[in-house]
């Protein structure tokens, strides 16, 4: 058990990622540590997705002058997915940002709790 | 091949090009572009689902790989028959919606409200056409990051919070996903369906190995169980759904979760395949949590004091009966799961777009002790409600009737008493709490306000536009046409289903 963890030793650091920011996103109540979670989940992912493609020894795969040697070369499909997964989660977190600031500029706050608690007051004078 | 199997990829294309035509146009011209994609979009869809049904299902390669590599669509029956049902929801809630979408939006940012719905239904037609898993999991953040735009075009307070609550939940759901795509793509090297098919069934015959399939079956499963809505995973609905514009509430409760669960049901009949699933003790997982949504989501919207979180309540028992029909398993399960996704698109979205007008004539209020006599004030919008109310109690005629039917029918043919008699119970009690909360609603909405002077209380004749009405009227058709004839439908899903291994 324990070697299988040290021989897999990126993907388990991946997963320990993936729980911290999986339980911040969670847990936290700051919209701001919430994000920092949320990009600690994401690079997780990614590390256990590049740990996939990665093959000890070998290069990245761009052809230089013609020669196309596939033992020199890593996989390449993880790595495009890993590329994907970034542009995904930059706009979910410029999206998330954006909001972020709104909720700033109204209610002067970033936490969660005492938003929606002044959403409350702002509900019972409006009715 | 012919020039029609073409005709998925250029939806999805021409979904995004007038999303990004949209941006450039002023409001007038933004909605007409809109307009003009959805009927191309239903259209297109009408012609695929009749070609398919007439030849065979396609797989559409884009690029120049071939199967294991590249990357593929692929259109078949079911694919295009829920595909043209989101369509016509799609099609009708934004005219019915309207009149509102012009009060509660900035007149500045409709060309970008209408740039959203096109991105959207670019996100949901990939969705359903996709056969590769990694394009879904890309167009699943495309579909939550443009709903929730969708959502916060309103721009009130409590939109945005509504906003940012429902973005955590869906960031949380789809990266499970997206761990759950990562470890089936360790363990199998594959992404496309087909392939990640036979490597995953070539795996599993070692016994050792069936943990780690459930496992990761088991985080797809939760991943998008968080983000459809099911029991325990509900709480953000009521006010995503509850305060967001119609046009939007309707779109997200009737086609966003919608195609999440489609996604689910893809990745369970063409990925793990459904022998491999019956082994599992995952199935009876989803039935239970489906039956406690049934039941949660209930007792919550009788709890509800305002008529839209009541709706928006029911949407979370709603989604709790097809993942309760999942649980069953078997094709007849996930038959009936289909056959009430369906039904319930039509109803939900048409309630959306009611209750608003309802709340509009009890001088905007949504409590239930304002909404007394709502429907004597608007008798159309009253009596829409109630078609749509019975319909979600399960009374003959409407397609409520005929999907609880068929999950009991569903329950009796997976031959375990245990199942059918927990569903039955299920489906009983559930009905009655239905039964309950809407007709409660119905009744009170037609009776005379206590305090009104009788000599006032004359009903207040209201024309409807045609653009409200039409829409209105066509999701009550086909709502009844499902209640009517299930057998077309169920035999088309049936063959959707055949088709789809």
């Amino acid at each position: 058990m324990l070697d299988a963890l040290l021989n897999n030793y990126q993907e388990a650091v991946a997963i320990i990622l993936f729980g911290i920011g999986f339980a911040t996103l969670l847990f936290q109540r700051n919209l701001i540590r919430k994000l920092i979670g949320m990009n600690i989940m994401d690079a997780g992912l990614f590390l256990f997705l590049t740990s996939l493609g990665y093959i000890h020894g070998r290069k990245a795969p761009i052809i230089e002058e013609g020669k196309i040697l596939s033992e020199a070369f890593i996989n390449p499909v993880p790595s495009g997915l890993v590329l994907t997964g970034i542009v995904v989660s930059v706009s979910v977190t410029a999206v998330m940002l954006a909001l972020t600031v709104r909720l700033y500029k109204r209610y002067h706050t970033l936490d969660m709790d005492e938003i929606y608690a002044m959403t409350l007051i702002e509900r019972e004078e409006n009715d | 091949m012919d020039f029609i199997c073409n005709l998925p990829l250029f939806m999805i294309i021409a979904s995004l090009f007038s999303s990004v035509l949209c941006l450039l146009l002023k409001k007038k011209a933004a909605y007409t572009v809109c307009g003009i994609l959805m009927v191309f979009l239903t259209t297109a869809d009408a012609i695929v689902l009749y070609y398919t049904y007439a030849h065979s299902t396609f797989t559409y390669p884009m690029g120049e790989f071939p199967a294991p590599w590249g990357n593929e669509i692929r259109a078949g029956v079911l694919e295009c028959l829920i595909l043209l049902v989101f369509m016509i929801v799609l099609i009708c809630s934004i005219p019915a919606g309207y009149r509102y979408l012009r009060w509660e939006v900035d007149e500045t940012k409709h060309n970008l409200y209408c740039a959203l719905l096109n991105l959207s239904a670019a996100a949901v037609c990939a969705l359903v056409f996709t056969n590769d898993i990694f394009t879904g999991y890309v167009f699943l953040e495309i579909l939550t990051l443009a709903s929730c735009g969708l959502m916060v075009a309103t721009e009130t307070g409590r939109i945005v919070l509504a906003g940012v609550r429902y973005m955590i939940m869906n960031l949380l759901g789809s990266s499970l996903f997206l761990l759950g795509v990562v470890l089936l793509y360790g363990m199998t090297g594959h992404l496309l369906m087909v392939p990640l098919h036979e490597s995953l069934a070539e795996i599993s015959t070692d016994p050792s190995m069936m943990l780690t399939v459930t496992l990761v079956v088991g985080v797809l499963t939760i991943g998008l169980a968080i983000k459809s809505g099911l029991f325990p995973f509900y709480f953000w609905m009521p006010d995503t759904y509850g305060w967001s514009t119609p046009t939007t509430a309707a779109f997200m409760s009737s086609v966003v979760s919608k195609a999440y669960i489609f996604l689910l049901i893809k990745v369970y009949w063409r990925v793990i395949g459904i022998d491999l699933l019956e082994r599992m003790p995952l199935h009876l997982i989803v039935l239970a949590l489906g039956i406690a949504g049934v039941i949660f989501g209930s007792v919550s919207a009788i709890r509800s004091n305002d008529v839209n979180r009541m709706v928006a309540y029911s949407s979370a028992a709603q989604i709790g009966y097809i993942f309760m029909s999942l649980g069953i398993g078997g094709r007849a399960g996930y038959i009936a799961a289909i056959f009430h996704l369906l039904g319930h698109s039509v109803t939900k979205s048409l309630l959306f777009l009611v209750t608003p007008r309802l709340e509009e004539v009890a001088d905007n209020s949504m409590i239930f002790k304002d909404l007394q006599g709502s429907a004597l004030r608007d008798r159309t919008s009253g009596l829409l409600f109630t078609i749509c109310s019975l319909s979600m109690t399960g009374i003959p005629l409407f397609a409520g009737f005929a999907s609880k039917f068929l999950i009991l029918l569903a329950a009796w043919d997976s031959s375990s008493y245990g199942v059918f008699t927990a569903v039955l119970i299920a489906l009983a009690v559930s009905t009655a709490l239905n039964a309950l909360y809407f007709l409660r609603t119905v009744i009170r909405i037609y009776s005379h306000p206590e305090n009104e002077d009788p000599e006032n209380a004359e009903p207040v004749r209201r024309h409807h536009s045609l653009g409200y009405l039409i829409p209105a009227w066509t999701l009550v058709a086909v709502n009844v046409f499902l209640g009517l004839f299930p057998a077309i439908t169920a035999g088309l899903i049936d063959s959707g289903f055949g088709m789809l291994l």
